[in-house]
């Protein structure tokens, strides 16, 4: 249809740039212009979820034009925040309540209608609770198969992504015309939110109905900084014992650092931490600046959420424990007694 | 209504507990003589439909699905020594592997197929870890869905789930039929007992083919290649919490 009367133009524009303009720069730029993304913002309470501006960076990589996308009640004013975000060119927004819960029955049909209205080669989210639990809607009823969590960009329709839990890399190729993906934020870190200057644009609302009701919710309140987008991040398992320990030995360390707090699934089966904090394959994936882990063995599943951290330091027991592979730097010793040490001696400098 | 007619499909991947390693051609994973098993989160989804029928929620029928390669019938009897009533298997063989996208369009035919008002998919498989199945088929459906479930109640036609997101839980209500997606915390998966496994031998196992459902196995990624990530470098180990800090200092972490 639409978007295949796109996908030749886009091809015939390609070849015969080729042909008139062997030169690669100006042929680039020429065939950036029709690449068009649209990038889904996040927005909770009227307040933008910078760590969705990913999906942005994403589309940066891409080259070709940015809309980004954002729905709920009072969504203007986070229209006009997202309007200082560096590259984006306009900005979407749909005015109603319905949408602020992110509802993917109803979020979807809009999603949609404004894509159909665009025309966007390219539909990118972050990889988050919210785009895990939209996008793939979306794709199904536009006929395309999705790409999940990307860590890299090679060209307009390839991708890298991590399979089997980040024990092998997939480099694949999407033969559908509009390419529907969620990003890894780790991968794709967070653009300059100042010096933009995008139009704001409202977006049409098909109003569909939810059948679902959102009811409640109980969000983990912390001060401390979000475990995804951390710089620091500390993370106890199964060594910690109980519930009891985990609490009063990781806040301290985690204080100390100015970190965040993760934990290993082990640590979240056996009730010491939430799940919100579980760091791996299943959970959450972390690429702190540090990541501090204490009574954790290191299974795949768990290397999977934290490998691509920049320094690992681990303290552990047992020598033998796969973590040691992993980490820069390691302690073999009973955690009871080093992780208070290193509290305190982290406080006093 | 008169009862759930539940739908529960299962994935054959390798097990949990191996390392994966990238074959030689860099085109994939390698699969031979590597030990196979139920993704776990399909686990989950048994667990809970078993439980459903359990807790004396009228449960009509619980139905297992794969669509994989002939041994994906080992899962399907799994499943039904964990409490499944009969099972579908459409052979597929590993070269026409069915993309997310594809098993969704599959799975709705089944869907209208079986009558089915309750489908409870794991939230990935463990091996492409895609997580798109159930939302897709929601999607193709148009019915209400729940990812990532941790508590799921159901009276009358009513279903309430306690969803795992960033940050915390959400509370989502909605009428069957219904797509669910199962997390981790949802239920411990049981162990097959021994009785109960040589009776699975017995329940029906229906095989297809995607012909009988009109789905051809028609990619729309293309894998250009697989490779091993890249590998960190051996670090250090040091002897006390003082020499830790200074290390962590020369490395900036700090």
């Amino acid at each position: 249809m639409f978007s295949v009367a796109r996908q030749s133009v886009l091809r015939q524009a390609r070849t015969q740039l080729r042909l008139s303009q062997p030169t690669a720069v100006p042929q680039y730029s020429a065939f950036a212009r029709l690449l068009s993304t649209l990038a889904v913002l996040e927005q909770r309470d009227g307040k933008l979820n910078v760590s969705s501006l990913a999906a942005v960076s994403a589309g940066t990589k891409l080259g070709g034009s940015i809309t980004a996308f954002v729905a709920g009640s009072g969504v203007k004013s986070v229209a006009e925040e997202a309007a200082k975000v560096k590259g984006i060119e306009k900005i979407i927004y749909v005015e109603n309540g319905a949408y602020d819960k992110g509802l993917p029955e109803n979020y979807a049909p809009l999603l949609v209608e404004n894509i159909k209205k665009g025309g966007y080669t390219h539909i990118l989210a972050g990889h988050s609770a919210f785009g895990k639990n939209l996008l793939p809607r979306v794709a199904a009823i536009l006929d395309t198969q999705q790409i999940s969590d990307i860590t890299g960009i090679e060209s307009e329709d390839t991708f890298v992504r991590p399979i089997y839990a980040g024990n092998a890399i997939l480099t694949v190729q999407s033969t559908d015309s509009t390419k529907i993906i969620t990003v890894r934020g780790t991968a794709f870190p967070v653009p300059e939110t100042d010096g933009g200057s995008a139009t704001v644009e409202e977006g049409v609302d098909p109003k569909a109905d939810s059948p679902t009701e959102w009811v409640s919710e109980d969000l983990a309140k912390s001060d401390r900084p979000d475990l995804g987008s951390a710089d620091k991040v500390v993370s106890g398992g199964r060594g910690l014992k109980s519930k009891e320990e985990f609490d009063r030995l990781m806040p301290p360390l985690a204080d100390a650092l100015g970190a965040a707090i993760g934990a290993s699934r082990a640590a979240v089966d056996s009730g010491f931490a939430d799940n919100s904090l579980q760091v791996g394959q299943t959970g959450k994936n972390v690429a702190p600046q540090l990541y501090l882990c204490a009574g954790i063995s290191g299974a795949i599943q768990h290397l999977a959420g934290m490998k691509d951290s920049k320094v690992i330091a681990a303290i552990n027991k047992d020598p033998e424990a796969p973590i040691f592979q992993v980490a820069d730097v390691g302690l073999v010793g009973d955690l009871f007694e080093k992780v208070p040490e290193l509290t305190e001696k982290l406080k006093s400098q | 209504m008169s009862g759930l007619r539940i739908l529960v499909p299962v994935k054959r991947v390798i097990d949990y507990a191996v390392k994966p390693r990238v074959n030689r051609a860099q085109t994939a994973v390698e699969t031979a003589s590597v030990k196979h098993s139920m993704n776990p989160f399909d686990e989950l989804s048994i667990e809970e439909a078993v439980r459903l029928r359990e807790r004396k929620t009228p449960v009509e029928e619980i139905v297992a699905f794969s669509a994989g390669p002939p041994k994906s019938q080992d899962i399907l009897r799994t499943a039904m020594a964990m409490g499944v009533d009969r099972g579908i298997h459409v052979v597929v063989e590993e070269k026409d592997a069915l993309e997310p996208l594809g098993v969704a369009k599959l799975l709705k035919k089944v869907v209208d197929e079986q009558k089915t008002n309750l489908v409870l998919l794991g939230k990935q498989s463990i091996d492409d870890d895609a997580g798109q199945t159930g939302q897709m088929l929601a999607g193709l459906l148009n019915w209400p869905q729940a990812t990532q479930a941790s508590k799921v109640q159901i009276e009358g036609d009513s279903v309430t789930v306690i969803k795992e997101v960033d940050g915390g839980v959400e509370t989502v209500k909605a009428k069957l039929p219904m797509v669910i997606t199962t997390d981790l915390r949802l239920n411990e998966p049981r162990y097959a007992s021994l009785p109960n496994i040589m009776k699975a031998k017995k329940k029906p196992l229906d095989k297809k083919t995607l012909k009988d459902f009109g789905i051809e196995s028609q990619p729309r990624l293309k894998t250009i290649k697989v490779t091993e990530p890249p590998t960190r470098k051996g670090g250090v180990k040091v002897d006390d919490v003082d020499s830790m800090i200074s290390k962590l200092k020369e490395l900036g972490a700090l």
